[in-house]
């Protein structure tokens, strides 16, 4: 039986936050993916590099593609911080069960 | 109408029980929870009431049942919660209860008693062994010592004798005492003896049991060595002051090793009997915790009746109990029903009758809700109970209350998270209401849950509206504004950090986005000023609709209780007053809207046009404050003066009316004639006797006035009360807007893939600080505005609440309430 690191609300809240990380951070890729107008001002647009493309559009493309990737790869960190704290989850579900 | 459009008919009943049938009767009302018993002897004292005795019996059992409950939990053991609902015990079957608690409870007392006397023993046993093993170590310490002094001696010659015969004649006690005491113990002792003992002390490791309170307790073994009876006697003062414990300890070194073996044995001997004890103690507890709470149950059930028959009026013949109660006319079939069960059962051959009383008295005001409209009404009930049979705001509450919140709380993804949370209450509904907790925060949460769940999912509807999801939008439908590559294409995209997307260019399709505002404002400029203007229009809209829609409900409170002047008097002046000046403003905004874009030179500005109303001041310039229709001079004046003309009709046409109708009634010579119930003022059947004493014509002015100013000014002031749902909704958005670009674009503008990290760290706080400023925090905020709209807002306008609530007579409450004591 594992030890639980993190006690039962603690665990508790990473889940909820976690599988919300996972549904957001997921969408949001998929956003960024297909270049959506509204995330205009989030992307990481450097004026002068920009210019010095001569304002081609695949650099705002990549930056995009950039965004995305990040965005799948943060998901998927929150996939782990999901697993981890759904194990401490049970760990201490289980030890409040033999408990009473 | 549905039921919870005004409270149930209630009426006042007198009950007249055989005295063998009551018990057995009250105990079947009690099981229905429908009546509401009046006390017929409020004079009288708690303590000259007929059943005190058995009341006070039943306090009794209580105690006796709580002393237990303690004892359980003392030890831990767990309560058999079964959750079934025994019916009240027959008043024979209470001799046995008492019988069976009184029995278990000298049995826990003699049990505590024998294992306090057994404990003591113990530890005084304990103390002795650690005693006989620490003066061990000093007695061994002080023979060696002596041993070598002898020593040395010895080798000096004869005088040697002396040294030793005078440590002989050293007395010593022996003794456990507090920790914590034995510094001052020591100071007191060397000051009160001169310096001339000797004290010797050592900390026992394991810390004792108190036998009493049961508490794990610090002691020290100590040893005094003097020399004489007197210092002898002043250090057992002493040590008698400081509350040691002395115990005999035998001088030589066999006699003490005997005596630890005596005493090993006897600890051994004793932990087998408290074990014995703790044994039966542990089953007589385990026996009693089954049945603890169906007994505290019963208990409570006899103790709720006999409290009721305390309340009844004994007939002469002392054969009858006569009660009255507060009882739905509805349910009077269920409580006959319920009466004659009782009656059979109590095995009584006159029948219970309950008979129905003509009164005076208002009744209490009972709306039946169920689980959903319960948080409803609740929140209309804690401004104030509704009067008897008035129209009750709740029905319409629960459409209008969440759309309120919703107009402030509009987000879809804050307004996901709720009904998310909402969802999830009403899922597990009955799991959470199984594990009851006192937790204040979470009881007002679980029991809102509805109401909770239809604000989530109206705010997703307001957030589609708004198109903000966590302050982006979506564009679901394609936006209806172009940018033409003619005039912004690569060349120029550079220059102009801003683009004017104007309409009368032709950068509008014509085609508006279906539902909701169209996403490319989100990139827009001048989005705020263009929000601000669309929801202040919005709320004072939804505003006037709803106080509008208060005053119509006022009819139905009129025409119920038979009050036509109102209706002449108060409704239609009302109606009138608000429609030329608030309801007019609502037309033009909508005028407004529909005929001016952004091809028209000049569009009216409403406000200067509202403010110059009132002015009478019509300008030319600028072209805004221009009258836009012609006619529009006049047709405001009317409007005006229509407006004002109804504040003397409310004023004053009201209070003459009823004055000459006084007068009349005098000049007939009517004087024992009531005033008929048409007069208004009175409500229904109440005190029509006296009324005509009571008409007061400076009483009613006053009052007509009051009511006269309060109505105009706070037209005026809830319609502007109503810019909250903008104000809000503007903070709310722009909150949600800062979250997300000062904590979260910290991720996403990060260059390169160390992006990743930032963003997978940046989130959490971004969650957490959602969930707290713009969910809780925000929430609360648009919550409490929305509660303040309803109460002061909207239910001024028909609302009395000067009723009192219906309390039924149920057991399933008083236990209820018991469990959360």
């Amino acid at each position: 039986m594992a030890i639980p690191i993190c006690g039962p609300k603690l665990s508790l809240c990473c889940l909820i936050i976690s599988v919300w990380g996972v549904v957001m951070l997921g969408l949001l890729g998929v956003f960024f993916r297909i270049q959506s107008p509204a995330l205009a001002e989030d992307i990481p647009i450097n004026k002068d590099e920009w210019a010095q493309t001569q304002y081609q559009y695949s650099y705002i493309v990549e930056k995009y593609n950039q965004n995305s990737t990040n965005c799948f790869v943060a998901a998927g960190a929150y996939v782990g911080v999901f697993a981890i704290s759904f194990i401490m989850w049970r760990v201490n579900k289980r030890a409040d069960y033999t408990m009473s | 109408m549905g039921s919870l459009f005004r409270s149930e008919e209630v009426t006042l009943s007198q009950l007249f029980l055989q005295s063998e049938a009551a018990y057995a009767c009250v105990s079947e009302l009690g099981e229905l929870g429908l009546v509401q018993f009046r006390d017929l002897n409020p004079d009288v004292n708690v303590f000259q009431r007929k059943f005190v005795n058995e009341v006070r019996r039943c306090d009794e059992m209580e105690r006796k049942l709580r002393f237990l409950e303690k004892e359980i939990r003392k030890d831990g053991i767990p309560m058999l919660d079964t959750g079934d609902n025994p019916d009240a015990p027959a008043p024979r079957e209470m001799i046995d209860l008492e019988a069976t608690f009184e029995k278990l409870d000298n049995e826990m007392k003699e049990v505590n008693a024998n294992a306090e006397a057994l404990k003591r023993n113990y530890l005084e046993l304990t103390e002795l062994k650690h005693i006989l093993r620490k003066t061990q170590s000093f007695f061994e310490e002080v023979s060696d010592r002596s041993g070598r002094r002898e020593e040395s001696i010895g080798l000096l010659g004869e005088e040697s004798m002396y040294g030793v015969g005078g440590s002989q004649r050293l007395g010593f006690v022996a003794g456990v005492i507090h920790r914590e005491r034995i510094p001052a113990f020591e100071r007191m002792l060397w000051r009160a003896c001169r310096g001339n003992v000797f004290l010797k002390q050592a900390e026992i490791d394991t810390p004792l049991e108190d036998p009493v309170t049961g508490d794990q307790v610090m002691k020290s073994v100590f040893i005094i060595f003097f020399q004489g009876d007197q210092l002898k006697s002043r250090a057992k003062k002493i040590c008698e002051g400081f509350r040691a414990t002395l115990y005999p300890c035998p001088e030589t070194a066999p006699e003490r090793r005997e005596m630890a073996i005596g005493v090993m044995t006897r600890i051994e001997d004793l932990n087998t009997v408290l074990g014995q004890t703790q044994d039966h103690r542990h089953r007589v507890l385990v026996a009693a915790a089954k049945n603890i709470k169906v007994w505290f149950i019963k208990v409570c059930k006899i103790k709720a009746i006999y409290h009721t028959l305390n309340m009844f009026n004994l007939d002469v013949t002392q054969k009858c109990l006569i009660g009255e109660c507060w009882c739905p006319v509805k349910d009077l079939d269920k409580i006959q029903m319920a009466l004659r069960r009782g009656t059979e059962r109590s095995g009584s051959s006159v029948p219970s009758i309950l008979n129905r009383m003509a009164t005076k008295q208002a009744p209490p005001t009972y709306h039946r809700t169920n689980k959903f409209t319960d948080a409803f009404q609740s929140i209309v009930d804690a401004y104030g109970v509704a009067s008897y049979r008035e129209v009750n705001p709740a029905p319409f509450t629960i459409i209008s209350f969440p759309f309120m919140f919703s107009c402030m709380f509009g987000d879809m993804g804050h307004g996901l998270l709720v009904s998310l949370f909402a969802l999830w209450m009403v899922v597990k509904e009955k799991q959470l209401m199984a594990n009851k907790t006192d937790n204040e925060i979470w009881n007002i949460f679980f029991g809102g849950r509805y109401v909770i769940l239809l604000m989530g999912l109206f705010s997703i509807y307001s957030g589609f509206m708004y198109n903000d999801i966590f302050s982006k939008s979506f564009n679901i439908f394609g936006s209806a504004w172009l940018v033409p590559t003619s005039r912004y294409n690569k060349t120029n995209i550079h220059k102009t950090p801003d683009f004017v997307l104007d309409p009368a260019h032709g950068d509008y399709s014509g085609n508006p986005y279906p539902a909701g505002l169209d996403p490319a404002w989100q990139l827009a400029t001048n989005k705020i000023t263009f929000l601000n203007s669309y929801k202040m229009k919005i709320s004072v809209t939804f505003g006037v609709g709803q106080m509008f829609f208060g005053v119509c409900l006022s009819v139905f409170n009129h025409r119920y209780f038979r009050k036509p002047l109102n209706i002449f008097c108060e409704f239609i002046p009302e109606i009138i007053f608000m429609t030329c000046i608030f309801v007019y403003l609502i037309v033009l905004i909508f005028y407004k809207w529909i005929a001016y874009d952004a091809a028209t030179p000049c569009a009216p500005s409403l406000l200067i046009h509202f403010i110059n109303m009132f002015l009478f001041s019509y300008v030319k310039e600028p072209c805004s404050s221009a009258v836009f229709y012609s006619g529009q001079v006049r047709f405001q004046t009317f409007l005006l003066l229509l407006a004002l003309a109804c504040v003397p009709w409310m004023l004053l046409v009201k209070p003459f009316l009823l004055r000459q109708e006084h007068l009349g009634k005098i000049k007939l010579g009517g004087d024992t004639e009531p005033l008929s119930v048409r007069s208004g003022d009175i409500m229904g059947d109440g005190g029509e006797s006296s009324h005509q004493e009571l008409f007061d014509f400076g009483d009613i002015f006053v009052h007509q006035a009051i009511h006269t100013i309060e109505y105009c000014l706070g037209c005026v002031s809830h319609t502007a009360s109503y810019l909250r749902l903008w104000a809000l909704s503007l903070a709310h958005a722009e909150l949600s807007e800062v979250l997300w670009s000062m904590v979260f674009r910290i991720g996403t503008t990060m260059d390169g893939f160390s992006g990743c990290v930032v963003i997978f760290l940046v989130f959490m706080p971004w969650a957490v600080l959602t969930v707290g400023i713009l969910l809780l925090m925000e929430g609360l905020s648009a919550f409490l505005h929305t509660i303040r709209l309803h109460w002061v807002e909207f239910q001024s306008k028909f609302y009395h609440g000067e009723g009192y609530l219906f309390e039924p007579f149920s057991f399933e409450k008083i236990i209820d309430t018991k469990v959360d004591e």
